[in-house]
């Protein structure tokens, strides 16, 4: 069979030579650095890789391990704060700059702005106005109310809170600004027919265009949500993971285990679990999202 | 729908009278929210220019009463980070070194991807960029140690290349998806036009598609400087002690334990240390926006 087709791995040769360092990168690095994460988390490897297979030994150990178990608890309750409060203050912020305000774009700069700032630089900052010598708990105690209590970053039992606040600060910018962007593609008409029948501002929102916005929704949630997994500068600029191990967080205990204390093996099974973790968010998104019954949905 | 004639003002979102109770409530939440934001950039500032005795006795949302800008010399020339005394300055200069190869570097390498990936797909190219997308939801935790040792083998661990690649691996999936979607939103006819005049991959690409992408390249950069400049796990990973970023040798300052702590100075310093993206920021506006969007964009 007459062919004048070029042989066929050699047919769009230059998009392939092109892809080349897409496609290394998914195999050598998300594929391939990936499994051999999950392979070694099951061996005993200690200060190097050894494929010694010693089952779930390093999970056990693992779970076993106060510092670990607190550094999830952490992360959970930073997990869920910071997304119900950022959600909701993203939310309520982006449809109060959907009321056709005057200086909308000054309003938007200003709560933008954190988010082109490093997790260090807004742990710092947050670091020094919560300072209980000469942040916030003094002010208030210069003002004579002297048993003022607001000492987040030396009590270890609220430090956490600390974070979720610094976190917030840096984060909900962007929620609005993707709420926003949101709110901006519902159409005019669906304003106008709810006005027409006399239906309040509120119950329109609550009842029509949160539920329109449904897929704005659950990208954002799972862009923050994977992004929370991976919380670790906010955490060493602020706090260290102190007072003691008050405020560890997964990312950075495995950055210790890997390359401080040289524990590989339990850093990789910690990083295991949080691969798990992400997987266990993103998993149901994508099945949702990629049904081939369901629209195209994203904000623009 | 009635025709009735209107009662009164029209209801709901309509241009109001600017003193309304509505619009009251509206802009009272807003400029409080404002403030919110803006209260911890006011107390770095002003903790910046006033001398030490005056933060340790007064109140850190006062104003100076004698400005100083000695904290910002100090902080640029001076500070220490627990290894030496040369300032902030270092980490500036090595961050410079490392985020103009690797943004440079890596959007090349992803607006060359995301056009191959629009206008010349071959058999798997969808299913490759399929899984970039979804790898970039790995937290980077799972991949780090693989690295050192692939960076190692390589001869780039601890080295200002072995951060530059780290870059532009990790900033390829955004990257890629940016220029991808972009690419794809061009009117298909250019593309054909110049295939039947026999233009051929690079061509089309260097003196078609790049003068109509410049508004994309902004944003690419934007995103790039501002993610690039703010990194600082694969700084202090792999790009070794004497090419720390400025993330890392801002947290070295800050939270060193040895010596007095000079608030003023550590506020300088971190104010410097965020001044670069913010200025990107301020001067870039709709770009950002458009850049931080594109991460909530399906493609």
């Amino acid at each position: 069979m007459p062919n004048k087709r070029p042989f066929a791995p050699l047919r769009n040769f230059n998009a392939k030579v092109a892809a080349v360092p897409m496609i290394a990168t998914v195999l050598v690095v998300f594929v391939g650095c990936t499994l051999w994460t999950v392979v070694y988390s099951f061996t005993s490897s200690r200060s190097l890789p050894v494929l010694d297979f010693v089952g779930f030994d390093q999970y056990e150990r693992l779970f076993r391990t106060t510092r670990w178990n607190v550094a999830l608890k952490n992360l959970a309750i930073y997990g869920v704060l910071s997304l119900v409060f950022s959600l909701v203050i993203g939310f309520i912020l982006a449809a109060l700059m959907d009321q056709k305000i005057r200086f909308e774009n000054t309003f938007r700069t200003i709560f933008l702005y954190p988010h082109a700032l490093s997790f260090i630089v807004t742990g710092l900052a947050w670091q020094w106005i919560l300072a209980p010598t000469f942040g916030i708990q003094k002010v208030v105690r210069d003002l004579g109310f002297e048993t003022f209590e607001f000492s987040l970053l030396t009590n270890s039992r609220y430090t956490i809170y600390a974070i979720v606040i610094a976190g917030l600060w840096q984060g909900t910018g962007l929620v609005m600004a993707l709420m926003l962007a949101g709110l901006r593609t519902v159409d005019d008409e669906i304003w106008k027919a709810a006005r027409v029948d006399g239906i309040p501002a509120w119950k329109t929102y609550v009842f029509i265009i949160i539920p329109m916005m449904r897929p704005v929704f659950v990208t954002t949630l799972v862009i923050i949500a994977a992004a929370i997994v991976k919380i670790y500068d906010l955490v060493v600029a602020m706090t260290n993971g102190g007072p003691g191990i008050a405020s560890e967080v997964p990312a950075k205990y495995v950055y210790d285990l890997m390359f401080s204390r040289g524990n590989l093996g339990q850093g990789l099974a910690a990083s295991t679990i949080m691969l798990t973790t992400v997987l266990i968010i993103l998993v149901p998104w994508a099945l949702m999202e990629f049904r081939p019954t369901n629209r195209k949905g994203g904000a623009k | 729908m009635s025709t009735r004639p209107s009662i009164g003002e029209p209801r709901g979102r309509k241009p109001k009278r600017f003193l309304s109770p509505a619009s009251i409530m509206i802009y009272g939440i807003l400029i409080v929210a404002a403030i919110y934001y803006l209260v911890p950039l006011y107390v770095m500032i002003m903790t910046s220019i006033k001398g030490m005795p005056e933060i340790r006795l007064g109140n850190i949302f006062s104003p100076p009463v004698e400005v100083t800008f000695q904290p910002w010399v100090t902080a640029w020339n001076s500070a220490c980070t627990g290894l030496s005394c040369e300032g902030i300055k270092v980490g500036f200069f090595n961050s410079m070194k490392i985020l103009i190869p690797s943004v440079i570097i890596s959007i090349i390498v992803a607006s060359v991807n995301g056009y191959a990936l629009s206008n010349w797909r071959f058999k798997g190219s969808e299913f490759f960029f399929t899984a970039l997308i979804f790898g970039a939801f790995i937290p980077y935790q799972v991949m780090l140690y693989p690295l050192v040792i692939i960076t190692r083998e390589l001869g780039i661990f601890g080295t200002l290349t072995g951060v530059i690649v780290i870059h532009t691996i990790f900033g390829m999936p955004i990257l890629t998806l940016l220029f991808r979607n972009y690419f794809v939103s061009l009117p298909p006819e250019l593309f054909k036009a110049a295939r039947v005049d026999g233009a051929g991959f690079w061509r089309i690409f260097l003196q078609i598609m790049l003068p109509m992408s410049v508004p994309i390249f902004v944003v690419a950069v934007i995103l790039q400087v501002t993610g690039i400049w703010n990194d600082f796990l694969f700084g202090v990973i792999f790009a070794g002690t004497k090419n720390f970023p400025m993330t890392v040798q801002l947290n070295n300052i800050v939270n060193s334990t040895q010596g007095v702590k000079e608030y003023n100075v550590n506020m300088a310093a971190t104010i410097l240390t965020g001044a670069v993206p913010l200025l990107v920021y301020f001067f870039s506006g709709k770009y950002f926006v458009r850049g931080i969007a594109a991460g909530a964009v399906k493609g």
